[in-house]
């Protein structure tokens, strides 16, 4: 608990505030005591699932969900990706690019003429550099079909949050057999709430003006989502 | 400026104003029907509606049946995660904790993202009093501050304006506020939002204090929880030294998986997609990502003395999705303005009145702003039943009652010199002279019309009984009218 001090030491105004708070809402409850709550009386009757798919299935409605937000999906294997890597690169016109500690040498080595920086928790990049840094690559944590969602959480492969919100063009590797789920009920259980989380679906987007819609306000305009039908290179 | 709104007409002579802004009328009709048809589509996906929408009340229920509770857990998580937490009782104690706590860093410029937490307390005005900008950075918002203007709608707040005056807005104003606007800015919405990018990234990446609300505090992890679309709020939860959330207390959850409901209803209710682009879930604080330091500050305001009435505490439920507005015909034709608050349409209309009282003419009038049509309960996520609600506070404003007032038990007076049944006259004429809208309140109503509470529980019951919420006909009368009175004139079977 932390009752407010104003910083010169002197009683600050909100002195008592929370045990005022907590009187009020004992009395608006009518129980003095409070009384232990019973989680499990609220009905959970909804689905867990609305779709049951073979992987294959599942990985095109996620392809499907993704391109109907806005991000260009691309399909390959574990060998071809080095290739797409570098040629998703090549199309963006990028020079320089940012991996978190992390991405497998792999994934990038294919990409020439590419000024490639590795933010470490040592060495890391101000968000002023990360600015002039043309894109980014990263792993994820999982995908989630249904809604179209690529969820990072902060793991070696995805690395500090800002890595994926400062530079234009965002490359994202997902592992298909291994890390896409139906629906958000059976994501939570597999994410580890104490982790920083970014769940993302499709390039930001605004609709303020008149309703049109225009991508890339703040963060990566340009998403582009690599689904890897086998196990991503490693090393 | 976005403020506390203090001191405005009531809602009939506010309406009476902007209903003959046809900017207004014509943007709001656009936005509220394009939202409208979107929603209905992104809901229908899901075959098991009714049964998360019935989670999501059951949840919220539990929660406020169980508040001290689980604001004591969430406050233990956010601590042991490296988090402080304090609490707000109202909104001078919530604004004198974020100005202390700013003070205390040194800064005197702040970023913030959209939050009506911070609205309700008017936390921009309070921060210039104390010599601390506040900048605001959703595109909306950002439109709103330049303009010295106050938003109207929860999810879209420059809902009035066009993209014309949006330009115009940016070429006179963004200099005297940061990076100006290019010299030959356009009207293309792409234009108008590349300006916004750069003047505010420049905002972003010098800024080392931020504002921010939250959608949902889950107490057993002590995460928040921010959707957004735009990345502003990205922004702001990642790259300031210092976070500071003011959140209403409502807004807690119990458990993580909890999550897994609202974060299935309240985008597709909001802006009628699967999922918003960004969500950002954080947790104390985390070393080497993110702000270092992060504070929460846990505001009442009102929301204790909503809980205590048994009929009205269902407002608490709400997660903002601001579906309610886009259904609601008297909505559509008076705008957000016109009800005062943050807090607009008809969640507007039986929040606003709970969190402040019935006492002045404007939240006196509030509970009249509406044709009891039904169409909100119909939409509304979490089914908070607003028209019984409406019933009630009427009750209430015209009869007084017993009622709490920051914590203490009082009795509600009838508002002195009938005021609440002039308040309620006006809104009623005004409905009646506005035809088009009592007619799509009547349409809307006789679709819903088996959904209405019967008979409103509780002291709104004898009320009822005697004066208002008959029942809905199958047919409004124009439909019955037109369908009697063919084009020969002769009455159809
Ligand atoms: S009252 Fe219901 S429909 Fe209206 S904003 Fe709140 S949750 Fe959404």
């Amino acid at each position: 608990m932390t009752i407010h001090q104003a910083p010169d030491g002197s009683p600050g105004p909100a002195d008592g505030a929370r045990e005022e708070i907590l009187r009020r809402i004992r009395q608006a409850l009518g129980n003095p005591a409070s009384t232990t709550p019973d989680p499990t009386a609220v009905p959970r009757t909804y689905l867990t699932t609305h779709v049951h798919h073979t992987p294959e299935q599942r990985t095109a409605l996620l392809a499907d969900n993704l391109t109907d937000y806005r991000a260009h999906v691309h399909h390959t294997d574990q060998a071809g990706l080095p290739a797409t890597v570098a040629r998703l690169l090549s199309e963006h016109g990028t020079r320089t690019a940012v991996v978190p500690p992390g991405v497998p040498a792999a994934w990038l080595s294919a990409a020439t003429g590419v000024d490639v920086h590795h933010d470490t928790d040592a060495d890391p990049l101000t968000p002023r550099q990360l600015d002039a840094v043309d894109t980014v690559v990263t792993g994820c944590a999982l995908a989630i079909a249904e809604t179209g969602t690529i969820v990072l959480d902060a793991a070696p492969d995805q690395g500090r949050r800002v890595l994926t919100l400062v530079p234009d063009h965002h490359v994202c590797v997902i592992d298909a057999s291994g890390q896409v789920v139906d629906s958000l009920p059976q994501a939570l259980p597999r994410l580890d709430p104490a982790r920083p989380q970014t769940w993302i679906s499709g390039p930001s987007a605004t609709s303020d003006i008149e309703l049109e819609r225009v991508e890339g306000v703040h963060g990566p305009r340009t998403l582009d989502v690599i689904l890897v039908t086998s196990p991503p290179p490693s090393g | 400026m976005s403020g506390t709104f203090v001191g405005l007409p009531s809602f009939p002579q506010a309406a009476a104003v902007s209903t003959q802004d046809t900017q207004l009328r014509a943007n709001l009709r656009h936005a509220t029907r394009t939202i409208r048809d979107k929603r209905a589509t992104a809901i229908g996906e899901l075959s098991d509606w009714p049964q998360l929408r019935a989670a999501g009340a059951a949840i919220k229920d539990h929660t406020l049946a169980h508040l001290d509770h689980y604001l004591r857990q969430l406050e233990a998580a956010v601590t042991a995660a490296g988090g402080t937490v304090h609490w707000a009782a109202d909104a001078d104690q919530a604004n004198r904790i974020i100005a202390d706590l700013i003070h205390a860093t040194g800064e005197t410029q702040v970023v913030k993202v959209k939050s009506m937490a911070t609205q309700e307390t008017g936390l921009n005005e309070a921060l210039q009093a104390e010599g601390i900008t506040a900048y605001e950075t959703d595109l909306a918002e950002l439109i709103v501050q330049l303009g010295d203007d106050r938003p109207s709608h929860i999810l879209v707040p420059a809902i009035h304006r066009n993209r014309h005056q949006i330009r115009d807005i940016f070429t006179d104003q963004m200099a005297a506020w940061g990076r100006p606007a290019p010299e030959d800015l356009t009207d293309d919405p792409a234009a108008l939002a590349e300006a916004a990018r750069l003047h505010l990234r420049e905002k972003f990446l010098t800024t080392k204090v931020a504002i921010s609300g939250a959608n949902f505090m889950v107490a057993e992890t002590g995460t928040l929880v921010v959707l957004e679309s735009e990345g502003n709020g990205r922004m702001c939860l990642t790259l300031p030294d210092t976070l500071i959330s003011l959140v209403g207390i409502e807004k807690t959850i119990p458990t993580w998986q909890d999550l897994e409901v609202f974060l299935q209803t309240l985008p597709r209710s909001s802006t009628a997609e699967r999922m918003n682009p960004y969500t950002t879930m954080w947790t104390g604080t985390t070393s080497h990502d993110g702000p270092q330091n992060f504070h929460l500050v846990l505001l009442d305001n009102g929301r204790t003395d909503t809980l205590a009435d048994t009929t009205g505490r269902e407002a608490l439920r709400c997660i903002r999705c601001s579906a309610c507005l886009n259904v609601c015909p008297v909505y559509e034709r008076a705008g957000g303005h016109a009800y005062g608050t943050p807090y607009p349409g008809p969640i507007g209309a039986i929040l606003t009145p709970q969190l402040q009282g019935t006492s002045t003419p404007l939240t006196a009038s509030l509970p009249y702003a509406s044709t009891l049509c039904g169409a909100c309960y119909d939409v509304c996520p979490v089914a908070i039943n607003i028209p019984q609600i409406l019933v009630h506070l009427r009750e209430q404003t015209a009869q007084g009652g017993t009622t709490t007032s920051r914590g203490t038990p009082a009795t509600a007076t009838p508002a002195s010199g009938h005021a609440a049944m002039r308040a309620a006259m006006r809104a009623a004429t005004w409905t009646l002279t506005h035809p088009r809208t009592l007619h799509q309140a009547q349409s809307l109503a006789t679709k819903t019309r088996r959904l209405h509470p019967k008979n409103p529980p509780g002291p709104a019951a004898a009320w009822t009984n005697t004066r208002d919420l008959p029942p809905l006909p199958a047919h409004t009368f124009n439909h019955w009218w037109k369908h009697h009175h063919s084009t020969e004139g002769t009455p159809q079977p």
